[in-house]
């Protein structure tokens, strides 16, 4: 007899065809309309921190005081600011530090979080007992204040705003981390590996890390959105990036002096930290859909009903 | 369908339902089912998973809430006594003319009673909001409708248990509740969706009876949706078989029992597991392969109220030959998964002695231990979670070799394959992933995942309980084959007795963390002598439906 | 629960509410979990302490001739240095600073030379007002709209109302600040564009000065609490119970109210408490936006002035305050949640 019949009577058969795997990840997210709009800004985004300075019209610190405070017009799209530079050179070249002091302090947030997180929730007991509390008391601290707090001890700066962001996202990633990790560590095929007498590295390597990285990715991208935020945050308090390099943060202080006069110094720079943090926001959000397998399932399933 | 046989009607039925068609995004999987549910009678919807028969029953009676499902056919219900004015169409019917029905005329018992109540409210609330909302109660009146509906369901202390929440009764006793809010406002038709799934077995025959007497004192109509057909049998009048969204044959119980027209029902009354079908004969024992002795494990339990500890195991001892199979049987709690955490070497004993062959496996270090764990596997519950999803299958299978070194990686895929072959899958199941099969598929992966190290002993913790019946019969004879050609020995956890007597040449009975009897297992089933043992074997649903006893 | 008359003469398991505080303080299990949640507070409160002071280890060089600039008398210098005990060695500094703080002694400004705590508790109200005001204008936008979102799943205005509620996690607070001044200010003239009126001296203009930054910071919270409301109701109205509730037929309002809202409330409440102790600490650009004289604003006055104490302070105020707060929270639990209250 073979497993025909039961092949077919399978639920889980109805929703996947058992010949196909389903569409892929990034399919699944792109079918998404609002998904694939942030993926579309998130691309505009990166390509403009590749090449913002070489296809910005004009030099970012071109001082030109009769053109000075300029609304949008053809010669400057986003109008110019009291020194007369080009706002729209300024928003495109800024963009690179913004991505960059995010890449760099999620990076150090996701390799340190995830770290402490997985070697917590894998083994346990008094390990897992100190190495939370020490993640407590870093998450007591509210994000801004701490960054801030840290910055103002190592000196003002882009490597400063790296480190200070990077330390204030750990926590959130190890926690993720965690928590996947001790519900991945109970699955039946983590038992069934450990009845086998298979070591703990092997473990974590072929079942918890590819297991666990849905929710990383996810938390990922939604921290690169608010280490966007905070980068911004941070510069406009004179804290970040430093001047001449320009910042979208710093733009938008400066732009307080002219509340009322000029208001694209204030939108501008504003609006591209909004789109870029929407982005990142947005395909977190499409992510945590597809890569949770319930969603997924049910996604598959109404991308093979259409 | 060709082999519908004209049910027996007695009068106006309490339901009926014509061509119902359940679409789910556009996609039918309910096939335009048609039944009736006699009037004070049992209607059994039976079949295995993916069949729809939630679905159906649930929209035919109005409570389908599955976002894009669409229902179309016709679903009547019917007065008590068939009265014109009392009739309400179902499907299409408006929101107001559902929560005049839902509750009030229809009742429902479902199947977890651990999610079914509001952790929040109390019993009384529970139980009082149906007749308040429908009987016009006073909250006064509804207390001590209340209080006698616990009284009726057999809940001891009613009074008490009115304030008590739902976390702090036993499933059995939530489930009684369950039943009480469902006849809170005396319905015409009772819907019990798999009621007794989730419950031990001696507390599913309770809830058996209780429902039936509840039906004979209140003259109700009920469905009761289930897998099992020996549940069926003692519950139902008249039986619906649904395989995949479709009704394959509809008769009174004894018809379908005695005289199955379509092949589907033959293979589910043939696949099921039934008592007195032993398969094993007692064999000459040989040297004993599994010894265990005077085996004491005990848990610390922490929570909130403090710390608790659970004497698991106590003081058990038995001995498995090579090549025969030892059944380990017992409710939820009773130990005997206990055991296999402790022979695998994942639970720590407190005292006693285990041996396999001449190495003491509590006491085995390095090299031996480790070469215990090539020695003893293991095959789990749920085939579901017991795979990597993220691994193919040959990635899987391959797992204990790689682990243990045993094979040069060039020959691994071979390996792969010869598994795949002993287990009954096709070659080029070795690419796949989890998600790409089957239930039963994977049990057979994880078999295979089993057998990779050639391993002497093979722990089946409840290993057929989550498959089909179908799919369960396979397995098991696929076990027993491999059990012939390899010389295994196994260890066969199960709660389902008829599935433990037909693999088992000796069985075990586990109450409480203690053994309490132990004999072969043809003289255990045909004369069981402890009284737990057998009010186990009393709480089976015969083979035969109750129709064929009165 | 209801307050309904004994039924019988055993009042073992009754719940009223009225007594229902000073029943719980006195329930073993209760008192277990406040026992614990104490004891965990405590824990990592020291924690808190100690990394707070670890904070002026970490400044490259000598704070003190860092705080003081370049213009100062060797005398000076060392009254400063005496003053926040930087002349001991560390272990010595550490156990002072520990005992100190549990004392409330934060030591003294290197700015104004005044202490520490006197200069935060002056600004606490400002930012509390300022924080509750936010969280309350999240909850009225939060609760309608995470539960309206819930209820509609997959429809048009769920879409609406997450897509709007991404964008509003996703926008710079203090660019909204200046954008709602530059609208409503600049332009219209409807409300000050900056500074506080304490309450005392004028109740509307206390209003008025409030309205901006509470808005600004409200929408970004309610933001974020509309999504997790979204989901803690999610999850509720998939349950069983819930299951359960309808298929008695009970009316969508009642299943609503007493079987959906009131499981949801706990989840809630969590985020609740989490935004409040994240804005007490983290409008800190807003109040800068708004000149608001905040322990936000301080701070960042504090870290130009180079005033390590006065920063110190402020960061273990705030932990201590997101520590309080979560207790409390887990104390709410306890109350709400019948499996933790009675087992």
């Amino acid at each position: 007899m073979t497993d025909a019949i039961e092949t077919r009577q399978d639920p889980a058969d109805d929703v996947v065809p058992v010949a196909e795997r389903g569409p892929g990840t990034l399919r699944l997210l792109l079918r998404n309309p609002v998904s694939l709009v942030g993926s579309v800004v998130l691309l505009v985004v990166v390509l403009a921190a590749l090449v913002g300075p070489w296809i910005a019209p004009y030099g970012v610190n071109d001082t030109d005081v009769s053109r000075a405070l300029q609304g949008p017009s053809g010669a400057h799209w986003f109008g110019t600011d009291d020194l007369g530079r080009d706002v729209f050179s300024r928003v495109l070249v800024a963009s690179r530090v913004s991505v960059e002091v995010a890449l760099v302090s999620v990076g150090i947030a996701l390799v340190v979080g995830v770290g402490v997180g997985l070697v917590s929730g894998y083994l346990g007991g008094i390990t897992d007992g100190v190495l939370m509390r020490v993640v407590d008391v870093v998450f007591a601290f509210p994000v801004l204040l701490l960054a801030l707090a840290i910055v103002a001890v190592l000196g003002p700066g882009l490597t400063s705003a790296m480190i200070a962001i990077g330390v204030v996202y750990t926590p959130i990633f190890a926690r993720v981390a965690r928590a996947s990790t001790l519900s991945v560590r109970s699955e039946p095929y983590v038992q069934a590996s450990r009845t086998m007498g298979t070591g703990n590295t092997y473990v974590v390597w072929h079942h918890v890390l590819p297991n666990i990285s849905g929710p990383v990715i996810v938390q990922t991208s939604l921290s690169l959105a608010f280490a966007i935020l905070s980068e911004a945050a941070l510069s406009f308090l004179g804290l970040g990036v430093q001047p001449p390099r320009p910042s979208w943060g710093r733009m938008l202080f400066d732009a307080q002096d002219f509340v009322g006069v000029a208001w694209w110094l204030s939108v501008f720079p504003g609006a591209a930290i909004l789109l870029t943090t929407l982005a990142f926001n947005l395909v977190g959000d499409g992510l945590g859909q597809v890569l949770d397998p319930k969603r997924r399932t049910q996604l598959a399933a109404q991308a093979g009903g259409r | 369908m060709p082999n519908l046989t004209k049910p027996f009607k007695p009068s106006a039925p309490v339901l009926a339902v014509d061509d119902l068609r359940v679409a789910i995004h556009g996609r039918e999987i309910v096939h335009g089912v048609s039944f009736e549910v006699p009037d004070g009678g049992c209607l059994g919807v039976v079949g295995e998973s993916g069949s729809g028969k939630s679905l159906t029953v649930l929209s035919a009676t109005g409570l389908l809430d599955i976002p894009g499902a669409s229902v179309s056919g016709s679903s009547r219900l019917g007065g008590a006594e068939g009265d014109v004015r009392d009739r309400v169409e179902i499907v299409g019917a408006s929101r107001r003319t559902l929560r005049s029905v839902l509750g009030r005329r229809v009742g429902f018992v479902f199947q977890d009673p651990g999610t079914s109540l509001n952790p929040l409210l109390t019993l009384e609330r529970q139980l009082t909001e149906g007749p308040e909302q429908h009987l016009g109660m006073t909250r006064r009146a509804a207390r001590q409708h209340a209080l006698d509906l616990l009284d009726a369901v057999g809940v001891p202390d009613p009074a008490d248990r009115l304030h008590s929440y739902p976390h702090q009764l036993s499933g059995g006793q939530r489930q009684r509740v369950m039943i009480a809010v469902a006849l809170a406002c005396d319905p015409d038709l009772l819907i019990a969706d798999e009621p007794t799934t989730a419950l031990d077995v001696t507390t599913q025959a309770q809830v058996i009876d209780l429902v039936r007497s509840m039906q004979a004192d209140r003259g109700m109509g009920v469905v009761w949706i289930s897998h099992d057909l020996g549940v069926i049998g003692q519950v139902a009048d008249e039986v619906t078989v649904l395989r995949q969204g479709e009704a394959v044959e509809r008769n009174d119980t004894l018809g379908i029992f005695d005289a199955p027209q379509h092949d589907y029902t033959r293979l589910l009354l043939d696949a099921r597991p039934v008592l007195g079908h032993p398969r094993r004969m007692p064999e000459p024992a040989p040297q004993p392969l599994v010894g265990v002795e005077d085996l004491h494990v005990t848990f610390t339990q922490r929570a909130d109220s403090g710390t608790r500890r659970i004497l698991a195991v106590q003081g058990v001892s038995f001995e498995v030959p090579r090549g025969t199979t030892l059944g380990i049987v017992g409710e939820s709690g009773s130990g005997k998964s206990t055991i296999a955490g402790v022979l695998t070497r994942q639970t720590p004993a407190d005292s006693g002695s285990v041996r396999l062959g001449d190495v003491d496996v509590l006491a085995a270090k390095g090299k031996e231990g480790r070469d215990l764990k090539r020695r003893i596997a293991m095959v789990f519950q749920d085939p579901f979670a017991a795979l990597n999803p993220r691994a193919t299958v040959s990635r899987s299978i391959s797992e204990p070799l790689r682990v243990h070194h045993l094979l040069p990686k060039r020959d691994v895929d071979g390996r792969v394959r010869e598994l795949l072959e002993l287990v009954e899958l096709p070659a080029d199941f070795a690419e796949r992933y989890p998600h790409q099969l089957s239930g039963g598929q994977r049990q057979r992966v994880c078999i295979a995942r089993a057998l990779a190290c050639d391993p002497d002993v093979l722990i089946l913790d409840e290993s057929t309980a989550s498959l089909d019946v179908s799919i369960q019969a396979k397995v098991i004879d696929l076990l027993l084959r491999l059990q012939a050609e390899l010389e295994l020995t196994y260890l066969f956890i199960a709660h389902d007795l008829a599935v433990v007597e037909q693999i088992s040449h000796e069985v075990l009975v586990m109450h409480r963390g203690r053994a309490v009897e132990h004999r072969s297992s043809a003289e255990l089933f045909a004369d069981p002598r402890e009284g737990y043992t057998r009010s186990l074997l009393a709480a089976i649903p015969p083979v035969r439906p109750r129709a064929a006893l009165g | 629960m209801s307050t309904h008359e004994p039924l019988t003469s055993s009042t073992a398991t009754k719940v009223d509410e009225r007594g229902r505080l000073s029943r719980l303080a006195r329930h073993p299990v209760t008192r277990f979990v406040l026992v614990r949640g104490i004891l965990h507070t405590l824990v990592v409160l020291v924690g808190v302490v100690v990394v707070t002071f670890g904070l002026i280890l970490l400044v490259p060089g000598d704070p003190v001739r860092i705080a003081l600039g370049t213009r100062y008398s060797p005398e000076t210098y060392d009254a400063l240095r005496a003053a926040s005990g930087l002349d001991q060695p560390v272990p010595l500094q550490l156990l002072h600073y520990l005992g100190h703080a549990f004392t409330g002694d934060l030591g003294v400004s290197f700015r104004s030379g005044e202490p520490v705590t006197t200069l935060l508790l002056e600004r606490l109200p400002a930012t509390a007002s300022l924080a509750l005001a936010g969280v309350l204008v999240g909850l009225l936008i939060a609760l309608p709209a995470g539960i309206w979102s819930a209820l509609r799943e997959g429809r048009l205005a769920d879409a609406i109302i997450r897509v709007t509620s991404q964008v509003g996690v996703s926008v710079p607070d203090f660019w909204m600040g200046i954008l709602l001044i530059t609208l409503f200010s600049s332009t219209l003239g409807w409300l000050p564009s900056s500074g506080y009126t304490p309450f005392s001296e004028d109740p509307a203009g206390w209003f008025k000065s409030l309205v901006l930054p509470a808005v600004t910071v409200g929408l970004v919270a309610g933001s974020i609490m509309t999504r997790y409301v979204r989901s803690a109701v999610l999850e509720v109205l998939a349950s069983g119970w819930v299951r359960t509730a309808r298929s008695k037929g009970l009316g969508e309002r009642v299943v609503l109210r007493r079987h959906v809202l009131r499981n949801a409330v706990v989840p809630v409440v969590t985020i609740v408490g989490i935004q409040m102790a994240t804005l007490l600490g983290g409008v800190i650009v807003v109040e800068v936006v708004f000149a608001w004289p905040g322990l936000g604003r301080l701070t960042y006055e504090a870290v130009a002035a180079r005033d390590y104490p006065l920063i110190q302070g402020a960061v273990l105020l705030m932990g201590a305050l997101f520590l309080l707060i979560n207790l409390a929270v887990d104390v709410l639990y306890a109350v709400a949640d019948p499996r933790i209250r009675q087992r």
